[in-house]
């Protein structure tokens, strides 16, 4: 699902990426850990197509990553540390807005289903503003999988996550069917929900 | 929660229905239709959703009015403007306000999406980004317009200036679309650099000098000036035109890192 050859991202004279070598099967779930600075977020901005590799080459889903970025956006969610969602819309009206954008069908059914999910049912008409840092985390999982993407992305999507909100985020990424990529500090945890593990360190790709 | 399989089973979505381009086996004709309908679709999204956030916020269109009419109230200030010959005086007047306050809605007009990270959100979506650049017009066209809209009827009943009203509002119309043609295209440039309050005037006033100046003519002339009948009109259209196409054919390379 993703192949990435020596991929290498700077910004001015710092180096975030250096010469990551990544390939990910479909289906599988791959955890990337390391401290902060390490440059997960980069690595995970570059496979979502948000930022372009100074150097290295990337396929996602046989597509060329650099080449053809819209194909590639088309098959993937991505959580990232902004929830990219609009504080006076409602959660249900977000939903609509981005389900709109991608085209999908039934969509009010598709609404019900993932507000269901998430466990934001009642929460449905409040507004983004209005509803709290976990439940903002939990619509933006929503969002991220409301076009049923092949591939998903999620930077530390345990942040400000309560109990039942993990438990939910668990059974997202125990569920299989898609290939997915997280970033977490929590090595423990991210060890038991990932079928792999690697380590960043300074930019730099250790397996585990 | 209601994590059921009979839930889940309305999230899958078949993976022919998940490309965002036509299918290739389906007649031309019938892919450009579906395209076509796909665009208006994105489109109506994008505008109802600008339109519902600033209805909600009510931020931009209430400030902007204010900033008119101040920048009105500095001039009379400046100028004793019931002093001033105001036909000749109020065209250059009313566009320096038109001006001003459009920049200031260009600015927003991203700086909020780029703020709050759902810019990001947008780009993420198989979305035409032509769709994103008339959306982002319309929706500033819209508050320029009730912007202007405010600003002339006052202005017209505290200086009380003669006017050929459609032939004003047909100059307005048409010379705020060429300005905002432009301004939409450079705010998404600028919106990526730290200094886009001051880079964005600074790339917009050198390109929209042509539509100012006609725009000022024109609405001398609606004043009942007696400056040469130049056809000041149909420049600002041209100006319309070509930067309306020009900028929709490269908003996708500047949207881009």
């Amino acid at each position: 699902m993703i192949a990435g050859v020596d991929l290498t991202k700077t910004f001015g004279r710092t180096v975030a990426v250096r010469g990551v070598d990544l390939n990910v099967q479909v289906g599988e779930t791959v955890a990337l850990l390391g401290p902060n600075g390490a440059g997960k977020t980069t690595l995970l901005r570059l496979l979502a197509t948000l930022d372009k590799p100074s150097a290295g080459q990337l396929e996602i889903a046989g597509l060329d990553a650099l080449r053809r970025p819209q194909q590639v956006r088309a098959l993937l969610g991505l959580v990232a540390h902004q929830t990219y969602l609009h504080p006076e819309l409602t959660a249900a009206e977000d939903l609509r807005f981005y389900g709109q954008l991608y085209g999908l069908d039934s969509l009010e059914e598709r609404i019900g289903a993932l507000l269901a999910k998430f466990g934001l049912t009642e929460r449905g008409n409040m507004r983004v503003a209005a509803l709290s840092r976990g439940q903002q985390q939990r619509l933006a999982l929503a969002r991220a999988v409301l076009h049923d993407p092949p591939l998903l992305l999620l930077d530390e999507p345990d942040t400000g996550l309560d109990a039942e909100g993990m438990g939910v985020l668990e059974g997202l990424l125990r569920a299989g069917g898609r290939t997915t990529v997280f970033s977490s500090h929590n090595r423990a945890w991210a060890t038991a929900l990932a079928g792999r593990t690697l380590t960043l360190m300074d930019g730099q790709l250790g397996g585990d | 929660m209601g994590n059921s399989v009979a839930t889940d089973a309305h999230l899958v979505i078949p993976s022919e229905a998940r490309n965002p381009l036509p299918a290739t086996d389906s007649s031309p004709a019938a892919r450009n239709d579906k395209a076509k309908r796909r665009f208006l679709l994105q489109l109506r999204a994008l505008l109802w959703k600008d339109l519902v956030t600033e209805w909600r916020r009510r931020e931009m269109l209430l400030s902007l009015i204010v900033f008119s009419l101040l920048v009105l109230l500095v001039f009379d200030f400046a100028f004793d403007l019931r002093r001033l010959d105001m036909p000749a005086a109020a065209p250059g007047i009313l566009w320096v306000t038109f001006i001003f306050s459009g920049v200031l809605s260009f600015n927003r007009a991203f700086a909020v999406e780029k703020d709050r990270g759902t810019w990001e959100g947008l780009l993420l979506a198989p979305v035409d980004r032509g769709a994103i650049y008339l959306a982002k017009l319309l929706a500033s066209l819209l508050f320029m317009t009730a912007v202007e809209a405010v600003t002339l009827v006052l202005f017209g009943a505290f200086f009380d200036v003669p006017a050929d009203i459609p032939r004003l509002a047909a100059v307005v119309l048409a010379g705020t679309l060429g300005f905002a043609a432009v301004g939409i295209l450079f705010a998404a440039m600028s919106a990526n650099t730290r200094a886009r309050e001051i880079f964005l005037p600074v790339l917009l006033f050198p390109v929209s000098v042509p539509v100012i100046i006609g725009s000022v003519k024109a609405t001398a002339l609606a004043f009942g000036s007696s400056e040469g009948e130049y056809p000041w009109l149909g420049l600002i259209l041209a100006f319309d035109a070509i930067f309306l196409a020009v900028s929709f054919a490269v908003f996708e390379y500047v949207t881009e890192e």
